[in-house]
């Protein structure tokens, strides 16, 4: 059974149709990115798969069943994660608390008043885990809004792995960062894929970085479908050439 | 590499016994400098008010303009149960905490969707209601005159009787008993995961409801734990006064409570303490001078805010820091 099934989704603001009919198929294990120029709809279409905007028409169903009418919480809980484009923490909390944070939302412990010695021992053991696993060990007790830009994605990314997501949403995870970070960026979402087996789904602007990791890549211009398929056939694609790569060239 | 962790804690714990200790003395070392064991009493109330909406507005990052409503509610419950049913203390103030912090919670979950200006602009109409209520029912609530008479009934704790009615010291030691189960309380609840939540809110809405955080179902808690304590403290200053006003509704009260937890320090647990204390001393002493106290309250908030926007404690607190 696929993991994720978009439906022919559309999404219009006013007169503006951001997302125009637009259907994807993602199966478990999968790594596809999704690219296209300046306002092709991929955010909108990502916003529509995790509950941030109804669509206008069109289901979307996750491991089968419809989450088409599901608050953004539900999906979540369902196992939907997603990190945004410009990078959501919460800035003036330390990396261990960002983190503890999402681990106790994903354990449902959420609503406790008080833990019991072996919860909160189990919460930061799994704190601790998620912060080796980001490389963040070195920062854990920082302001998250006083770290770099790599390391705040970094610690983003982790917070969204806490909810033990079985489909993860990255909207442009290398979104203004120099090569380093690029590329440790890149090296973290490659092994979440390959040793966690995670699903993920990015939107991506570095073709470097979208050649390298994806298996497959989905091509949007203007709100409408454009192309997909694997990475060699997306760059031999004349229509991706012209409306993209022809353009960034 | 110093650890400015433990450092933390060990200033945390000092200030803590401090704070506890000031508190505890104050009958002693309040009239050494001018004061009086009432004023203490009064600071207590309105700091726990002032504390309480900071539950809200400083670690939920929602504010309400409006929660005079519940601590004139606590106060008027307070007030109706020692007039009219049962000569208790306990009674009235379990009464009066119940009936502000219920009415909060059911209006409060039919605004916990608006955000920001417009919610504050819908908890001063809620305010405003019950301010009208309390005007024109005066069958019961004795309208524009307030309501009275009722007084604060012995403590029969079994062993001893305690009078509060006459006795200040006993009285203050009272009110410090209520203050720190309360503020207990809710220390308590922002060290667990749900007060973990309330900051996420604070910090970064969209990111608390990516992470499966039902953000409207939180506030509401914690808008309704916020309520609980106002009433409360509201409870608190009926039995202070042994009078309930209608103007402990009015919005103009509400605005107090803001100012105090502004002045203090609102990111800041003990901030609204801090603010009370600044603003129910120079309330006292200032219009004692002049009718016009409000015009020096007014300034010292303005500077506060201008130069100081984390408030007089987190100024302090920055200053011990660096």
């Amino acid at each position: 059974m696929s993991l994720l099934q978009v439906k022919s989704v559309s999404k219009h603001f006013g007169s503006l149709v951001a997302v125009n009919n637009i259907s994807m198929t993602v199966e478990p294990g999968e790594l596809r990115a999704i690219i296209g120029p300046n306002g092709a709809g991929k955010t909108t279409f990502f916003n529509l798969i995790t509950g941030f905007f109804r669509p206008t028409a069109g289901r979307i169903l996750f491991e089968g069943q419809d989450v088409t009418d599901l608050l953004p919480a539900r999906r979540v809980w369902r196992g939907i994660a997603r990190t945004f484009q410009v990078t959501e923490v919460f800035p003036e909390l330390t990396v261990r608390e960002n983190l503890r944070i999402a681990v106790e939302a994903a354990s449902g412990l959420r609503l406790r008043a008080w833990l019991s010695q072996s919860d909160d021992e189990k919460i930061r053991a799994r704190v601790r885990e998620l912060i080796d696993m980001g490389g963040l060990a070195a920062k854990a007790d920082r302001q998250v809004g006083e770290l770099s830009h790599g390391d705040q994605r970094a610690s983003e990314i982790m917070m969204a792995l806490a909810l033990k997501p079985r489909l993860l949403l990255l909207d442009e995870p290398t979104a203004g960062m120099g090569d380093q970070e690029t590329y440790e960026i890149t090296q973290l979402i490659r092994r979440l894929h390959r040793d966690s087996k995670l699903t993920i789904v990015l939107i991506e602007h570095d073709m470097r970085v979208v050649f390298h990791l994806a298996d497959r890549i989905m091509v949007l211009d203007q709100g409408k479908f454009l192309a997909e398929g694997t990475p060699a056939e997306i760059a031999a694609n004349k229509a991706v050439q012209t409306a993209y790569l022809g353009q960034a060239a | 590499m110093k650890e400015p962790p433990k450092q933390g804690i060990d200033r945390r714990l000092i200030a803590l016994a401090a704070i506890w200790a000031a508190l505890l003395l104050a009958p002693a070392w309040m009239p050494l400098i001018g004061g009086y064991t009432a004023l203490g009493t009064r600071v207590l109330v309105l700091g726990l008010a002032a504390m309480s909406l900071n539950f809200l507005l400083g670690f939920t990052g929602v504010l309400s303009f409006g929660h005079a409503a519940w601590f004139g509610l606590g106060a008027y419950g307070c007030g109706l149960i020692l007039k009219y049913v049962a000569l208790s203390t306990p009674l009235g103030v379990l009464a009066g905490t119940l009936l502000g912090g219920v009415m909060g919670g059911l209006l409060g979950a039919l605004i916990v969707r608006r955000r920001g200006v417009y919610f504050a602009m819908v908890t001063i109409a809620f305010g405003q209601v019950f301010y009208y209520v309390a005007f024109q029912w005066s069958s019961l609530t004795g309208g524009d005159d307030g309501l009275r008479p009722f007084y604060r009934q012995p403590l029969h704790l079994g062993f001893a009787n305690v009078d509060i009615l006459n006795n200040a010291t006993s009285f203050y030691y009272f009110v410090l008993f209520c203050f720190a189960l309360a503020v207990a309380a809710m220390a308590f609840i922002l060290r667990s995961p749900f007060g973990r939540t309330m900051v996420a809110i604070r910090e970064n809405e969209r990111r608390a409801r990516f992470l499966g955080i039902p953000i409207e179902f939180h506030i509401w808690i914690a808008f309704t734990l916020s309520c609980f304590f106002v009433a409360y403290a509201g409870t608190l200053y009926a039995l202070v006064n042994n009078f309930a006003d209608p103007r402990g509704l009015h919005y103009s009260q509400s605005g107090d409570f803001v100012m105090m937890a502004v002045m203090g320090g609102m990111r800041s647990f003990w901030g609204p303490l801090l603010g009370a204390v600044v603003f129910v001393v120079l309330q006292d002493y200032v219009s004692s001078i002049t009718i016009n106290w409000q015009i020096y309250i007014g300034i010292m908030f303005v500077v506060v805010v201008l130069f100081f926007p984390r408030g007089i404690l987190g100024a302090i607190r920055r200053r011990v820091a660096a």
